[in-house]
């Protein structure tokens, strides 16, 4: 463009509603504005779990398989869960800390389904940063996660160590008095 | 530092591209011609070190991806095969995973050295910059290209890494099944890793290639931290400076060949030679030796998202590094106060590395117990690393501002060569 100081006068005007001209180039840069928005989310969403993933996200377990006191660790989700058939002490312990000072309170009535409370269902990743605890060890007679030193009680709740929540109870249902649906 | 071109091109072709390409104008420019300060020591070769390491490592690692198989089902095995069935693959796959800690190894002095000499003062700043993302794009790489063996400790490292993520409130779940791509470290895990792991090594190549050119517009610092001012404080670089990292390269490369062949397997886990397996975790879960400091400062807070939040920060202190010096001083040479905190910063940094390897548990001293302090014993590494990484933070956000008002420096020279030169002759 010419030097404007030199002649304001002698220069013709290029647009003659320049008004015009500024309202293309906004529409036009936020036309390409939203057509690159819209076009970041497949590139976003392509991350997120795919079909097939998700098809498998639910599963069947018989629990005639789990003698009194023992604990059975199955895949779900490509994480371990266990199936815990507890004992009455470890009920009764359970039950008894319902009023201790809990980091994430839940009664162990909200941990198990009513009239099952010989059946613990959790999700086997600690709550800090998804290493598996093993049960027997820690403070409380349940959970011990060795990574970083995290006690879960006999109900899977967090009792001491880094861990914010509760083991995980995931979403299950009982088909039968010896089935579960899980997911 | 970019004054006008000398180059002058000898042979018809050389007259005829340069015309049109003047890139071997810009390779004499940048690295034959090149000033560089006369006083420059050792610490000062480990930027042409690094850059053998990132060749090195580009080309071991696209041999080896032409062998190995990204699959939850094939990986390990894929490993293995390289190991025993690839001609010479155990050699290459030994030179790019120990070529991984020789990297570390020449980056940290490397940083170290632009801390003590203040490498990160005006102007510098953007140099500096660049470093710490080449930092950050080198532990990206190093963590991803770690999972691909599909070992115990690569597998469950990933679990822990990816789950630091699971800290950030409400959104935090969102986004680790979104890194994952599934419900837990998986197939599609190990496929996002490994392309990651194929790019990012030209990224951090492209940003060495800004890292350069900043170095080249601003100069190289020196251990006076004195700005060159006439001639006679720099050398050309060719010869001096070539056959100088020659040299450093050649002594490095007997490091590195040390490792390789007579113990490839000193710097990694014993347990990544067992299969993945989801359902158990290694009874102790611990990085490459690289990132030990960090995890401790991760496992020294008692809380996830502060824990996480102080691992990260410690990192974006670097950062912010060039404006938390005061001093005027750019080099501790002169700075006998500053030395001595730069010190026991580096000795923190070691503390740390060493209590990242340990049990957060366990004794520091054996059979003394003291008494119980928040939540552990203070005799135990936990306690340890509380007061190396206190430190750490300490070094960048307290001493660093205060030290650079309140301290006395030593007489600074007026330029680099006063030095070396006698009275007279300075003229």
């Amino acid at each position: 463009m010419a030097d404007t100081a030199v002649g304001a006068t002698t220069e013709p005007e290029h647009g003659a509603d320049p008004s015009r001209r500024d309202f293309i180039y906004i529409a036009t840069i936020a036309a390409a504005a939203g057509a690159g928005a819209s076009l970041v989310w497949p590139f976003v969403d392509q991350m997120n779990p795919s079909a097939d993933t998700l098809a498998l996200a639910s599963t069947e377990f018989d629990l005639t398989k789990v003698a009194d006191g023992q604990q059975v660790t199955l895949k779900w989700r490509g994480k371990p869960l266990f199936v815990r058939n507890r004992t009455k002490a470890e009920i009764a312990a359970a039950v008894k800390d319902d009023t201790a000072a809990l980091k994430d309170p839940q009664t162990d009535a909200e941990r198990v389904k009513p009239g099952k409370a010989q059946w613990l269902v959790l999700i086997g990743s600690c709550t800090h940063l998804g290493c598996v605890p093993t049960f027997g060890g820690g403070d409380y007679g349940g959970w011990f996660c060795p990574c970083h030193g995290s006690h879960y009680d006999t109900s899977g709740r967090i009792r001491k160590g880094p861990a914010p929540k509760n083991l995980a109870v995931p979403e299950y249902a009982f088909l039968s008095d010896t089935k579960v649906k899980i997911g | 530092m970019s004054g006008h071109s000398t180059y002058e091109p000898k042979t018809g072709f050389e007259r005829w591209l340069d015309a049109r390409l003047p890139i071997v104008r810009l390779g004499y420019d940048s690295f034959v011609d090149y000033p560089t300060p006369r006083n420059l020591n050792y610490w000062w070769t480990f930027g042409g070190i690094l850059s053998l390491c990132l060749a090195s490592q580009l080309i071991t690692g696209i041999i080896l991806v032409m062998h190995y198989t990204p699959s939850a089902d094939h990986a390990f095995a894929s490993v293995e095969h390289i190991m025993r069935d690839v001609n010479y693959g155990w050699l290459i796959r030994y030179m790019h995973s120990n070529g991984a800690s020789m990297f570390f190894i020449a980056v940290y002095i490397h940083m170290f050295r632009g801390l003590y000499y203040g490498s990160y003062k005006a102007p510098r700043e953007v140099l500096w910059i660049l470093g710490c993302v080449i930092y950050l794009l080198m532990m990206a790489t190093a963590f991803m290209g770690y999972v691909l063996p599909w070992g115990q400790m690569s597998f469950h490292g990933a679990v822990v890494i990816t789950n630091l993520f699971g800290a950030l409130p409400i959104v935090g779940e969102s986004i680790t099944t979104w890194l994952w791509g599934g419900f837990a470290v998986d197939n599609a895990t190990l496929n996002r890793f490994f392309s990651l792991h194929y790019l990012l090594p030209f990224m951090i190549a492209g940003v060495v290639i800004l890292h350069i050119w900043a170095l080249h517009v601003v100069g190289q610092n020196n251990p006076t931290g004195v700005e060159p001012k006439s001639k006679a404080d720099t050398l050309p670089f060719t010869p001096y400076a070539t056959v100088k990292d020659g040299f450093a390269m050649s002594v490095f490369l007997i490091l590195f060949a040390f490792f390789v062949f007579y113990m490839p397997n000193a710097l990694g886990h014993a347990d990544n030679y067992i299969p993945a397996n989801p359902l158990v975790t290694p009874s102790h879960i611990v990085p490459e030796w690289y990132f030990l400091p960090f995890y401790a400062i991760l496992r020294a807070v008692p809380d996830k998202l502060m824990g996480v939040l102080a691992m990260f920060g410690a990192i974006g202190c670097l950062f912010a590094l060039p404006w938390l010096d005061t001093s005027k001083v750019r080099s501790m040479r002169y700075r006998p106060t500053a030395q001595m905190y730069f010190v026991i910063f580096v000795v923190a940094c070691i503390i740390l590395g060493f209590c990242g390897a340990k049990l957060p548990d366990d004794q520091v001293i054996p059979h003394v117990t003291t008494f119980k302090f928040i939540d552990a014993d203070l005799n135990s590494f936990v306690w340890l690393s509380r007061i190396a990484t206190l430190y750490y933070f300490g070094f960048f956000l307290v001493i660093l501002p205060i030290l650079g008002l309140k301290e006395t420096p030593l007489p600074v020279p007026d330029s680099i060569a006063s030095p070396a030169l006698s009275p007279a002759e300075k003229g």
